[in-house]
């Protein structure tokens, strides 16, 4: 499982960063770190949970 | 109410995001039989925070705000009634009629969603907006471009707020009017609600506050807006955003309880094989011991997703619909967000940054408790303070999280 994150459409609301921290970090300049590219199949829950509440589409999954 | 797990057919009426994800996750569910969703609009569903941002300032056209790429929109395999409306129901007899044509239904997914509220002696005067769907947002587009001498925008709550920020980017001069001695008072409390409230005045807006709108004048176009001070201000366009009103007028003698949206009980079930969802939907949180109804985007989305699941469940199996509520506006160079359930008179603490720089977040309590948390350009620390809601912190730990 590959995350793409498209930085022109993300607006840092970092409800990512709330459902999967170890993935996805929002830091004090505002703008999202994607942490972990390459999350293991366990976290394919949490990976569809953040791209589907993302208020800006701005992450995809990438089998 | 009996529910049955073993269902063919789900019909989900209201093809905006709680219907769009709704539909998305009984597929990721398994659910393999037909899905019907019926949409008034006749488009395919889109995304309307936009609507008053990137669409509005023209910085987006039309084909960015789709709610779901084509392929994966046409993977769902749905039974797609567009331009058709919904027009009665009956739950006693499972059937629903659409554009005055009996049908039955298997299972129920009701997310009609709300209008905009208008101001009355309007119909028919141009120059006079609600803002609301697509065409609305072309159409203020269009006005825009046209250069208008002044814009007036009538409310200060969130959508109110955008469009003004949005009117700014144009190099238009806009006044707000506000009926609230302080926009947002009553949900952020004066000292908040002040501060978001300046950030209107440092970006050129003639902000008026605390007072009504008598009249809206002009023939055939808007002329002006004569306020309950008896000030005129000229104006040649005029955007209301005075709140919404949920979509329910076709439920009536449906055998549903319609009280300011389709009351449902604490899991989305509003009568056997029938859930609600979205801004339409009215449901007791547990957590808050309050029934509320939440017309925020990211309610659409957990809500749709929570309502299509419970039409798949026993009353045995079904769980109850706890959010935090949580939704963002952003309005200039700010981004504002709000999550939890504050009241006015709440506790306010400031936990990062200061009210004069305008980046801030402060968190709210009550009786022990942590309320809610808003934050102006500070994502991280609301969502930080997010999590501490959705474990039900007290107020000391979220001060002592702060570091306060």
């Amino acid at each position: 499982m590959h995350i793409v994150v498209d930085y022109d459409l993300c607006e840092s609301n970092a409800i990512c960063m709330q459902i999967a921290p170890d993935v996805f970090e929002v830091r004090d300049d505002d703008f999202l770190y994607l942490l972990d590219e390459t999350p293991g199949e366990d976290r394919r829950a949490a990976m569809d949970e953040a791209a589907q509440r993302c208020p800006k589409q701005a992450i995809r999954i990438e089998d | 109410m009996g529910s049955s797990t073993l269902r063919n057919a789900v019909t989900i009426v209201g093809a905006s995001l709680a219907g769009l994800r709704a539909a998305e996750t009984l597929r990721r569910d398994g659910f393999e039989g037909t899905i019907s969703l019926v949409g008034d609009e006749p488009r395919v569903p889109y995304d309307r925070p936009p609507l008053s941002k990137q669409l509005l300032s023209g910085e987006w056209e039309v084909d960015r705000i789709s709610l779901s790429p084509p392929e994966r929109f046409m993977s769902l395999d749905l039974d797609l009634r567009l331009g058709r409306r919904a027009t009665g129901l009956d739950v006693s007899s499972h059937t629903l009629d659409v554009d005055g044509a009996t049908e039955e239904y298997d299972g129920l997914l009701i997310a009609t969603g709300a209008r905009c509220r208008t101001l009355p002696g309007t119909d028919g005067l141009a120059g006079v907006y609600t803002l609301r769907t697509l065409d609305d947002s072309l159409a203020i587009r269009e006005a825009l471009r046209g250069g208008p001498r002044r814009v007036v925008v009538v409310g200060a709550g969130f959508i109110g707020a955008e469009v003004a920020s949005t009117a700014v980017g144009y190099g238009v001069p806009v006044t707000m009017v506000e009926a609230l001695p302080v926009p947002l008072g009553r949900v952020l409390g004066d000292t908040v609600g002040s501060v978001v409230a300046e950030v209107h005045v440092d970006n050129g807006v003639d902000l008026r506050c605390g007072v009504g709108v008598d009249e809206i004048c002009g023939t055939d176009r808007v002329e002006s807006v004569r306020l309950s001070n008896e000030a005129v201000v000229e104006a040649d366009l005029v955007v209301v955003g005075i709140g919404a009103i949920p979509n329910t007028d076709w439920l009536e003698d449906s055998g549903l309880t319609v009280d300011d949206g389709v009351l449902c009980d604490k899991t989305c079930l509003a009568a056997p094989d029938v859930t609600a969802a979205g801004d339409v939907a009215r449901w007791p949180n547990p957590r808050y011991g309050e029934v509320m109804r939440v017309e925020h985007w990211d309610n659409a989305v957990e809500q749709g997703a929570h309502a299509a699941r419970r039409l798949m469940l026993t009353d045995e199996e079904a769980v109850p619909f706890t959010p935090v509520p949580w939704f963002w506006s952003d309005q200039y160079d700010r981004k504002v967000q709000l999550a939890g359930r504050p009241r006015p008179d709440d506790e306010v603490a400031l936990v990062d940054g200061s009210f004069e720089e305008r980046r801030f977040a402060v968190i709210y309590g009550r009786e022990g408790l942590l309320t809610a948390v808003f934050g102006m350009n500070r994502p991280r620390q609301v969502m930080q303070f997010k999590g501490l809601l959705q474990r039900g912190a007290s107020w000391s730990e979220a001060l002592e999280f702060a570091g306060n």
